[in-house]
């Protein structure tokens, strides 16, 4: 999803620059807030953002015979929501951009904007749709495959506009031929090892998930009776 | 670790390896297993010719191996911060439960 250094036109990386300037700017706000009402979701908040890192640099191969890579945006966007999963996202595209020529400074705007404001959005739509419907596991999967997917969408959405070429729709299924279609496996590959990660944290911090209201108890029975009966903290 | 989560570890792998058998055999070279942000590459400059990239990374890992090197200096420091959540927290629990 990384769109190479130099390869969107001036005006492109200044309007993608300032669509996700404002969503960070704002997910700054909101981490600071976050992390003075509820300190204690900040191991939660690096582990989201660690998952990005991870999963952002492995780069697997697809079934139409391309290398991709997942994101891990959408575990960060049904925990924090779009703006703090926006500043993650960014961390990240620096430290791709600096380090290993990936993506870029001038298209950083535009890659924060597929992988940080328009793959989470999908990704909290499904989650807030299936909410409460399905065991939140589920729903985290749906939601991860569906923030994975956006992305890619969005990259191709975004070169479109900028090499529209003759025929636009043409040349955006060009596009979308290479990034949509091959993420549709890895899209998978990621939701499924999402949700083992949230089962784990269900398990282990079912409190911080309380906390932040993405569970509610019926979830998770043991961790509230035990709570009750002062059997935890 | 519940049979549900092997399942769906072991479904994540089959999805990897099923294009490395499908395309066995077949290299870059062959165009397989390239990356798609390159083949993104390709059809701009297919579209527009003309298109000159108007900046260019200000730093590049200057081979493959050291590439490598911070790529997986990357998937390193993610995973020990997710294990080390893991491990804190479940050793807590079971300390809880044997006081």
């Amino acid at each position: 999803m990384h769109v190479m250094e130099g390869y969107l036109p001036p005006m492109w990386c200044a309007i993608w620059y300032i669509l996700s300037g404002i969503v960070v700017g704002y997910g700054i706000i909101k981490i600071n807030q976050l992390l003075k009402e509820m300190p204690e979701v900040k191991p939660l908040l690096a582990v989201a953002g660690a998952y990005m890192f991870v999963l952002s640099s492995l780069k697997l191969p697809s079934v139409t015979g391309s290398c991709s890579h997942p994101c891990g945006n959408g575990l960060s966007a049904v925990l924090f929501g779009v703006p703090i999963t926006a500043v993650l996202a960014t961390i990240v595209l620096l430290f791709q951009a600096l380090l290993l020529a990936h993506g870029g400074l001038t298209t950083l705007g535009a890659n924060i904007f597929s992988m940080g404001v328009m793959g989470p959005l999908a990704g909290v739509i499904v989650w807030k749709l299936l909410r409460g419907k399905i065991n939140s596991t589920w729903a985290v999967m749906l939601a991860a495959i569906a923030a994975d997917w956006m992305t890619y969408v969005t990259t191709s959405i975004q070169l479109t506009l900028a090499f529209p070429g003759e025929d636009p729709v043409k040349t955006l299924m060009i596009f979308l031929s290479i990034f949509a279609v091959t993420q549709v496996p890895l899209a998978i590959a990621e939701g499924l090892l999402t949700a083992v990660l949230w089962d784990k944290i269900k398990e282990l911090r079912p409190d911080l998930l309380l906390k932040l209201g993405v569970i509610d108890e019926s979830e998770v029975p043991h961790y509230t009776q035990a709570v009750e009966t002062g059997g935890a903290e | 670790m519940e049979t549900k989560h092997i399942i769906l570890i072991l479904a994540v792998i089959i999805l990897i390896i099923i294009p490395l058998v499908i395309y066995a055999g077949k290299g870059e070279e062959e165009g397989y297993f390239g990356g798609a942000d390159s083949a993104a590459e390709d059809i701009i400059t297919e579209i527009n010719p003309n298109y000159q990239p108007w900046f260019s990374p200000i730093w590049e890992p200057p081979s493959g191996e050291i590439e490598s090197l911070l790529f997986a200096l990357q998937a390193a420091i993610g995973a020990i911060i997710i294990g080390y959540f893991i491990g804190y927290n479940k050793a807590k629990i079971e300390l809880k439960s044997q006081s």
